[in-house]
């Protein structure tokens, strides 16, 4: 008899749909929801993995050391994204509910562009630090995304500093060629690169590889035939290896080859090794200080390292475990001024996010001297400190080969305006009034 | 017992011809509308609403044209992507060009651009047929792909290829909840099924199902395989635009034309692939499957592990989701290699029967 069956799919449906409909556990008295979407799957998982482990690590160890923000127990949940935007959509969606105001980091370009629209009305913050719109950094019209430490713009800002430095000032007739991830990603820093070679006189080649960026042969037989002075490399994944790898085989020499933080890892040259040699990348922050050996007493220590212990300091679990602290840091500054040992909600970690000031000393607290530069947000300006420096690979690890740069504030300011006035008028958004910075 | 029509007379033809000529259809078909329209939209909650409810109705829209095209005309495509990008970009810009444009009109023109953009791509397949022309419209998922990312006028010059919309309303009503976006993709995805299923039951769904099933043979009887297949791709591509503008519109808000990239045409073929090809109900039903259960596989694993006492990490999660649901598809085509909808109509041929069956 079928109808035994047909019950059972019924019951079967019935059940499920109850698990999806399953109104979301409250968020429990003293302690802070942290949600997590890392892609430890898919085509980018090489890159995001470590990025999330370092982010874990770093709620883990403020829980093992400090046991919590002022007491408050971080909690967190982790949805995998696969870099996929729906599925991006879809985890926001299901761990939004889960505390009454949240940040969100979701390590993609693309899914910052969707939830960007989606945040402000549930009140949930977007930490984007290194990623995401540059004209975000416009705290006016973006009330709620936080590109910290650096957009596109200023990366891109900063590697075209170092570059001029080293032509002893001039770029003049120079040729610059950036190879780019086709995709909202690689074409962010392309206005600003614009802008800069109307200012210095440079000649601004645009070469774009479609993701994920395995097959670049052409693009490279473009750059031997061009034979520009300076590449600039805007990859993700499986496209920075790739690329080092093509510009092996067509004999372009790596020194003259600047990859954006998210170009510059470990996983990106680690498969290459010595033909590496000689290439460049921003890195935006140190890998030795005191919260690297707590990560390491505390968290590795006892058995509760979310990868291997060998990754801790690396540059994308740098970045992970940064991206942690700033929204760490964004709860607590948010603590200080609605209540220590407090839960904070989504309008609260706002203002928190909006009034960081992490100087010198409160680093040096936390472990993080000689790791991150300081960092002071406001209501106008999200992204609180815009400096890397350059490091190299020497065949077997990054070096760090220049000083702090920080980007011009000069060119990037007046570009963020217009873009964030442009996005304002698209989506009907009113800027935000001096008054309304008070709040 | 409960599901037989007998001592249902028809006394007309209009009564013998109507979609559901058994009362109890009816009825079912009746009760199934009030609960989408009205009984969801009081109880369910604004996840299932946005992750789960807003994307199957939007892809089963898009299932819904795919199948038109693959499953009663018989032409594979894998242009799908595509017509949904074309969808989606033509609808954004009526809205940012055309001031004052209505929300619907730029859905249904944007479904207009994208019948266009489907016959151009559709006429190779008068001239080649079966995986050649799967091939064939792969040129149209690359180009529209190349075509958003490189052309600038088409993304009103945005400095990423991005772009994004901004508050949306019909008809005066805004539609700022997730409750009122579930309805307006509902009644679309409603209309558009009444639409494709009378077009199915009539003089031109016969003249597709008779092109797939012999070309040869249907031209021979007086069927112009021109004028069959062009209006196959053209219906099929305006719903399927429409499908990709609500898609942008309504789920994602903002989006780049990696959302309509050819993981997403694979997707819509492997929807009516397991649902059904030829079937309007198989175009819901593998929509649901494909996008519901690999969340709900994603969800309910930790709580599993959770009640052995036993951690499951995220990449594991993510790496048993697609394990389970391959061997999933693998095991619903080895039962049932005509889809979900197969199974269905079996289901129902054994509920006539009940409980006393020969």
């Amino acid at each position: 008899m079928k109808l035994k069956s047909v019950l059972f799919a019924a019951a079967a449906g019935a059940t499920l749909l109850a698990t999806l409909a399953a109104p979301p556990a409250a968020a429990q008295a003293k302690e802070q929801f942290f949600p997590v979407l890392p892609y430890r799957t898919g085509a980018y998982a090489p890159n995001g993995v470590p990025w999330a482990n370092g982010y874990v690590d770093y709620l883990k160890l403020i829980n093992a050391r400090d046991g919590g923000i002022n007491g408050v127990k971080i909690t967190f949940e982790e949805c995998d994204t696969g870099y996929a935007t729906d599925r991006g959509v879809e985890c926001y969606e299901r761990l939004k509910g889960k505390a009454s105001g949240e940040i969100f980091q979701p390590l993609s370009t693309g899914i910052t562009f969707a939830l960007t629209s989606k945040a402000p009305s549930d009140k949930n913050v977007l930490i984007t630090s290194g990623y995401g719109l540059s004209e975000s950094s416009d705290g006016l019209v973006f009330k709620w995304n936080f590109p910290m430490l650096g957009t596109y713009w200023s990366g891109a800002d900063i590697i075209m500093q170092h570059i001029t430095k080293k032509e002893g000032g001039s770029l003049k007739g120079k040729k610059i060629a950036l190879v780019y991830h086709d995709s909202p990603y690689g074409k962010e820093p392309i206005p600003l690169l614009q802008q800069r070679a109307k200012l210095q006189g440079y000649d601004l080649t645009l070469l774009p590889v479609a993701a994920p960026g395995v097959e670049q042969k052409a693009t490279w037989l473009q750059i031997r035939q061009l034979r520009p002075d300076y590449v600039l490399l805007w990859g993700w994944g499986v496209m920075n290896s790739a690329a080092i790898k093509e510009a092996v085989a067509t004999g372009y020499p790596r020194e003259r080859m600047y990859g954006v933080w998210w170009s510059a890892g470990e996983p990106d040259v680690k498969d290459v090794g010595d033909a590496a040699k000689g290439y460049n990348g921003l890195v935006a922050f140190g890998n030795q200080g005191r919260v690297i050996d707590d990560i390491k007493k505390y968290v590795h220590g006892k058995g509760q390292g979310t990868g291997p212990i060998e990754e801790v300091g690396q540059t994308l679990y740098m970045r992970g475990m940064t991206s942690a602290v700033l929204a760490v840091e964004s709860v607590r500054r948010a603590q200080e001024r609605y209540g220590k040992g407090k839960v904070m909600d989504g309008e609260q970690i706002r203002w928190g996010a909006e009034n960081l000031a992490l100087d010198d000393k409160k680093l040096a607290a936390l472990g993080l001297t000689g790791i991150m530069k300081p960092l002071s947000t406001s209501c106008t300006d999200h992204e609180g400190s815009r400096s890397a420096r350059i490091h190299t690979w020497d065949g077997k690890a990054w070096q760090v080969t220049s000083d702090w740069y920080a980007a011009d504030e000069a060119i990037i300011k007046p570009m963020v305006k217009t873009a964030a006035a442009k996005y304002a008028s698209e989506k009907n958004v009113t800027p935000r009034t001096p008054a309304d910075c008070q709040s | 017992m409960l599901y037989r029509e007998n001592g249902q007379f028809k006394t007309s033809y209009r009564a013998d011809q109507q979609i559901f000529p058994i009362l109890q259809d009816r009825l079912a078909i009746l009760a199934l509308a009030a609960i989408t329209l009205v009984g969801v939209p009081l109880f369910a909650s604004d996840y299932l609403f946005r992750a789960i409810l807003i994307p199957f109705a939007i892809l089963a829209l898009a299932a819904l044209g795919l199948n038109i095209l693959v499953g009663y005309c018989g032409q594979i495509s894998l242009g799908t992507g595509a017509f949904m990008a074309v969808g989606a970009y033509a609808a954004y810009n009526f809205v940012v060009r055309v001031p004052g444009m209505p929300l619907l009109a730029a859905l249904l023109l944007g479904g207009l651009c994208a019948t266009a953009i489907g016959v151009a791509f559709g006429i190779p397949s008068l001239r080649i047929r079966g995986l050649y022309l799967a091939v064939a419209t792969l040129a149209a998922q690359f180009f529209v792909e190349w075509a958003f990312l490189r052309i600038k006028w088409l993304t009103n010059d945005s400095t990423s290829g991005s772009v994004t919309v901004g508050a949306l309303s019909v008809f005066g009503i805004p539609l700022d909840t997730p409750a009122s976006r579930y309805l307006l993709c509902m009644a679309l995805l409603v209309l558009f099924a009444l639409l494709a299923k009378n077009l199915v039951r009539g003089h031109i769904g016969r003249e597709w199902m008779a092109i797939r099933d012999m070309d040869v043979a249907a031209a021979v009887i007086g069927i112009r395989p021109v004028y069959a297949k062009l209006t196959a791709f053209a219906i099929s591509s305006f719903i399927v635009g429409v499908a990709g503008a609500l898609w942008a519109f309504v789920h994602l808000g903002s989006w780049e034309p990696a959302a309509f990239g050819i993981e997403r045409s694979f997707q819509l073929l492997f929807m009516i692939i397991i649902g059904g090809l030829g079937s309007i109900m198989g175009s819901f039903l593998g929509a649901a499957f494909i996008t519901i259960v690999p969340i709900v596989l994603n969800r309910t694993l930790p709580l599993f592990g959770n009640a052995f006492g036993v951690h499951v990490d995220t990449a594991l999660v993510s790496h048993f989701e697609s394990m389970l649901f391959g061997a999933l598809i693998v095991f619903f085509l080895i039962v049932e290699p005509h889809g979900l909808a197969r199974l269905w109509s079996t289901a129902k041929e054994k509920l006539r029967l009940w409980p006393f069956p020969h």
